[in-house]
């Protein structure tokens, strides 16, 4: 790491996060630094460093094509899905850059869950839909695949509402509980970092709620990003938050003082609804 | 108001045209059919599936035409579909963008278009030839390369209808494409490529000019795939030019099997879309 993308990071960083004072657990699992990001030739991503602390929720904010989507997708790379789309810079995951060239994508894929903005059940049981992950990388026996598939479904609370028709499509469940399937299937894998995809902004209140819950719930064990265009469940839900626009990283700091006392003009002006 | 009742005419107008036209359509078909219920039902008896083609004069069936298409359209979709298969899914999954997929699409989209009877031809100079003999096989290789465009075209159209979404969330858990594809996309477009895979038995079924030149006919009962096997088009073809009475009426029987074959079929390939729709 050069000298000044140091000074960066540790700018951008909170200057004197009082809760972390003497709290081991409370490390950097993500690194973001120096990321730029093309669709093509239209960079999408200038130049963003900041971290991602284990077990808090940091929140993504801004307003519409201001690259906070890109980012999240920049984190377990399945923007290389699609041709043409690159980042470059450095995302350190536990010391190691995934962006390098020689990482295996399925394998970091399985290390890092991601929930989406519309719900994606796949076309099979709901049970299916959970064992599918756990299959990929694990051989177990009946009995504690449905063990597995239970706790996940449990963790989602979900399992209350589907333990009956487990043989079921995934397909004929409401959107909420679609969404909460595609959590369950998410974290039925045991990944370390999650990223949401604006999760909730397809889901009715009380589903959402429900999904709020969930994410207060899931932060005991995991490192979670989520992109939200709803200022209040940033506001809610998050630990730190960063506000990105056309690009760039305005500011990065505990969600607490972004909405309190921003250190930007430009971030104060979009949380207080002036623009956005 | 003059410029209203105007329009109200032409609307009037330009909707009776186009209803004469469905009308003038539609009569078609309808004569279609009805002359061949009119003069095939007399043929449809149980001789028609027991008994092989008679010489001019004597009573016989279709059964050695019936049992030879159904044989070679058999053969010819199991080679087709896999291949159509792979080949659709290779445009759709693999070659997103690719030169070389846009080349590929294009050229099956004239294979697609190809008149018959050149397929036949070519199959003719490819096995006839050089075995020397007609053959089922050659029958079968004719009518699969018939089946293969088809079968790669609705693959890759119900493929891409399957959202990235879908592709993206099955990546994002580490699974490897092959089983993205394997275990997501073909389940979200099965019923469009088994849709697809109908549509293109039905097309065969009623193939001739492939027929001619590779698996001729037979007038015998045959079950070996390397000599000349009778089936339904050529033998309509043979039967109805011909000038007995009796080889007449057992072509437009033929027909008719054929014509209620291809209706079920595609009744059946409708219900599976119209099903698969209405589950999403």
């Amino acid at each position: 790491m050069s000298a000044a993308t140091a000074r960066q990071v540790m700018s951008l960083a909170p200057s004197d996060p009082p809760e972390t004072h003497g709290d081991p657990s409370l490390g950097q699992k993500v690194l973001i630094r120096d990321v730029d990001f093309f669709y093509g030739a239209f960079q999408a991503l200038k130049n963003i460093s900041m971290p991602l602390h284990d077990r808090r929720v940091t929140a993504f904010i801004g307003p519409s094509g201001c690259g906070k989507s890109t980012l999240l997708r920049v984190l377990n790379r399945i923007y290389e899905l699609y041709p043409g789309q690159r980042a470059s810079g450095e995302v350190i995951v536990d010391g190691e850059n995934i962006l390098s060239s020689g990482m295996d994508l399925n394998l970091l894929r399985a290390r890092i869950g991601m929930v989406f903005q519309k719900p994606t059940p796949f076309p099979m049981s709901i049970y299916d839909n959970i064992a599918f992950g756990i299959r990929l990388y694990e051989r177990l026996p009946h009995h504690e695949l449905d063990d597995r598939v239970e706790s996940a479904l449990r963790r989602a609370a979900l399992w209350d509402e589907v333990k009956d028709k487990l043989r079921q499509s995934g397909l004929g469940l409401s959107g909420g509980q679609q969404q909460r399937l595609c959590i369950a299937r998410a974290i039925a894998v045991r990944p370390e970092i999650l990223l949401l995809d604006e999760p909730a902004s397809a889901l009715d209140p009380i589903s959402t709620q429900r999904i709020e819950e969930l994410i207060a719930e899931l932060k005991a064990d995991y490192c979670i990003a989520i992109v939200t265009h709803n200022m209040q469940q940033a506001a809610r839900s998050s630990d730190f938050t960063a506000f990105m626009y056309l690009g760039e990283l305005i500011e990065f700091d505990e969600t607490e003082r972004i909405f309190t006392r921003p250190k930007q003009k430009h971030t104060e002006d979009y949380i207080t609804g002036r623009f956005g | 108001m003059a410029i209203y009742a105007r329009r109200r005419l032409t609307n009037a107008l330009v909707m009776a045209l186009a209803m004469a036209a469905t009308g003038f359509g539609l009569l078609w078909l309808v004569l279609v059919l009805s002359t061949l219920l009119w003069n095939g039902v007399a043929a449809i008896t149980p001789a028609l599936f027991t008994q092989t083609t008679p010489p001019p004069g004597s009573t016989g069936g279709l059964l050695n035409a019936i049992f030879g298409s159904v044989v070679m359209t058999l053969i010819a979709t199991l080679i087709g579909t896999p291949t159509g298969i792979l080949a659709g899914t290779f445009l759709a999954e693999y070659s997103r963008g690719s030169r070389f997929g846009e080349v590929v699409r294009f050229i099956n989209d004239i294979l697609l278009s190809a008149p018959s009877i050149i397929v036949g031809l070519f199959v003719y100079q490819l096995m006839v030839v050089r075995m020397g003999h007609f053959s089922a096989w050659a029958g079968a290789v004719a009518l699969a390369i018939i089946v293969v465009p088809v079968v790669v075209r609705t693959t890759e159209d119900m493929l891409n209808l399957v959202p990235n979404t879908l592709r993206e969330a099955a990546s994002a858990l580490g699974s490897p494409q092959w089983k993205v594809i394997v275990m997501v996309s073909y389940r979200a477009a099965i019923q469009g490529m088994v849709t697809g895979v109908m549509l293109a038995v039905a097309r065969i079924a009623g193939e001739t000019a492939p027929l001619l030149f590779t698996a001729l006919n037979n007038q015998f009962w045959s079950t070996n795939l390397n000599a000349p096997m009778a089936n339904l088009p050529v033998v309509i073809f043979q039967f109805a030019m011909s000038p007995y009475a009796d080889w007449q009426v057992l072509a437009w029987g033929g027909a008719l099997l054929i014509t209620i074959t291809v209706l079920f079929l595609n009744i059946g390939a409708r219900a599976l879309a119209s099903w698969s729709t209405f589950k999403q």
